[in-house]
């Protein structure tokens, strides 16, 4: 680091950033940014680079961010092979340049599974996930005003785990990561955050089965308990969100076998 | 493949506790063998199940292997594991050379076609299996064989649970230690024959 008069120190760094455009390969370019604030997060050490290459009449690189701040799941980026980068439960807005030393160099991918096409560069196509959650993550309630918020009694405990299902932003680190490129994390997640609360009772086996559905149908892979996914997760959601996820499919799909058509049969009794 | 899984791993602990009568001695092995082919109700039943168990596992697991190598897409091209285990990562591989060595172990001991010689041992199968390890290529493929069994095992046994939804973060690791340890007893189990038999302790 460079220590400047007291000030705070700099980083001159490589980079070497994914390049693509939609539906063609991509290559990897490498440029040199420097001065780079080791207060900066990452996506400012990205603006950055493109305010640099916009000065030079270049093309900028495009990436997904939105908050800034942790809690929406828009910026994804696969930093030297992690997902969000080296520092667990954090996601790339959250990331630090301290985190980086002098004269590093990083590898900046897009997130890569077969459910996630490249739009370009670094931005990918997450809608696979709102496949998902249209499929089975609602409730049904009275719509118009505001319902009363104790009117239904949630123990604590249920809300606790509901709560910490809840946390996933959605930011698809975990198919990133997954060597499978399975979505069981994130559907893992919905699931437990509806299925374990009273208000979602009604909807519970039809939105577990059509959310594994749709889940297969978008084209992620499946679980083979590698446990990358928990590793890499911004919200260090557990891979208990994929056992009770098996759980509560295999539960459904049991129901479903033995469900009453409402007639008799029609080979006597 | 958790299921069929399930029953293969019960399957390996049963043909390895039969195995040990070895050391019991010719009389106690070669009743049991008889005992097994005097039942043919329940060494047949036994077999169905096992033959339609492996193939449902295989096929399971070559689908699985296609589908998800190709829901990569190529993945990053920097790798970072963070915490998948060799035996995770390797469940293809070593079904594979388990299947290799069971296709092979199957014609070696049951349809006596390999790696015998000439000789006729008729019942006595205790016969059988000293001359079957008194060749050591033979006996060093069983350890290599059984010691991957055990990586299998330490992975697939644990996975099981969390299939069924048998799994939270406290149990985890229990049930990852249980899975080495069953991988383990199962790998030294077998392996203490061929062992036994290239020592000279058992003749």
């Amino acid at each position: 680091m460079v220590q400047d008069n007291g000030k705070e120190p700099t980083l001159a760094l490589k980079l070497r950033v994914w390049r693509q455009r939609r539906g063609q390969p991509g290559a990897f370019e490498e440029h040199s940014l420097a001065a780079v604030p080791t207060s900066a997060s990452f996506l400012e050490m990205m603006d950055m680079l493109n305010e640099q290459l916009i000065k030079a009449g270049k093309d900028t690189f495009a990436f997904d961010h939105d908050c800034r701040e942790g809690i929406c799941g828009m910026c994804s980026m696969t930093i030297n092979g992690m997902p969000h980068g080296p520092i667990p439960g954090v996601t790339t807005c959250q990331l630090h340049m301290r985190n980086f030393r002098d004269g590093e160099t990083i590898t900046v991918e897009p997130w890569r599974a077969r459910a996630f096409p490249v739009l370009k560069d670094l931005a990918v196509d997450r809608s696979g996930f709102d496949k998902v959650i249209q499929s089975g993550g609602f409730i049904t309630v009275r719509t118009g005003s505001a319902p009363e918020a104790n009117n239904i009694p949630v123990p604590k405990p249920i809300a606790d785990e509901a709560m910490d299902a809840a946390e996933c932003i959605g930011c698809g680190a975990c198919v990133a990561s997954c060597k499978n490129g399975s979505a069981m994390l994130f559907v893992g997640a919905k699931i437990n955050h509806l299925n374990i609360l009273p208000q979602g009772q009604a909807e519970r086996d039809r939105r577990t089965l059509s959310m594994v559905k749709t889940m297969d149908e978008a084209g992620f892979g499946n679980c083979t308990n590698y446990g990358e996914c928990q590793a890499h997760c911004p919200k260090s959601i557990t891979l208990d969100v994929i056992a009770k996820l098996n759980r509560d499919y295999l539960r459904a799909r049991v129901k479903e076998f033995f469900s009453s058509t409402g007639k008799p049969s029609k080979g006597g009794d | 493949m958790a299921l069929t899984g399930l029953v293969l791993a019960g399957f390996v602990l049963g043909h390895m506790t039969g195995n040990l009568l070895m050391f019991k001695g010719p009389e106690a092995i070669n009743a049991y063998a008889a005992w097994l082919h005097a039942n043919p109700g329940l060494l047949w039943g036994a077999r169905a199940v096992l033959i339609i168990s492996t193939i449902a596992h295989i096929w399971a697991g070559i689908l699985l292997s296609l589908d998800n190598r190709a829901a990569r897409a190529g993945g990053p091209a920097v790798d970072a594991t963070r915490r998948a285990t060799i035996a995770s990562r390797t469940m293809p591989y070593s079904g594979v050379v388990i299947l290799g060595f069971a296709i092979f172990h199957l014609l070696h001991f049951t349809f006596k076609a390999v790696a015998l010689g000439d000789v006729s041992f008729g019942d006595d199968v205790y016969k059988m299996v000293i001359a079957g390890f008194s060749s050591k290529p033979v006996a060093y493929f069983y350890i290599i064989s059984l010691l991957l069994l055990c990586l299998h095992l330490s992975h697939g046994v644990s996975s099981v649970f969390q299939t069924l939804g048998l799994r939270n973060e406290r149990w985890r690791s229990r049930l990852d230690g249980l899975a080495l340890a069953y991988g383990w007893i199962i790998a030294l189990g077998f392996i203490s024959i061929p062992l036994a038999v290239l020592t000279g302790y058992l003749k």
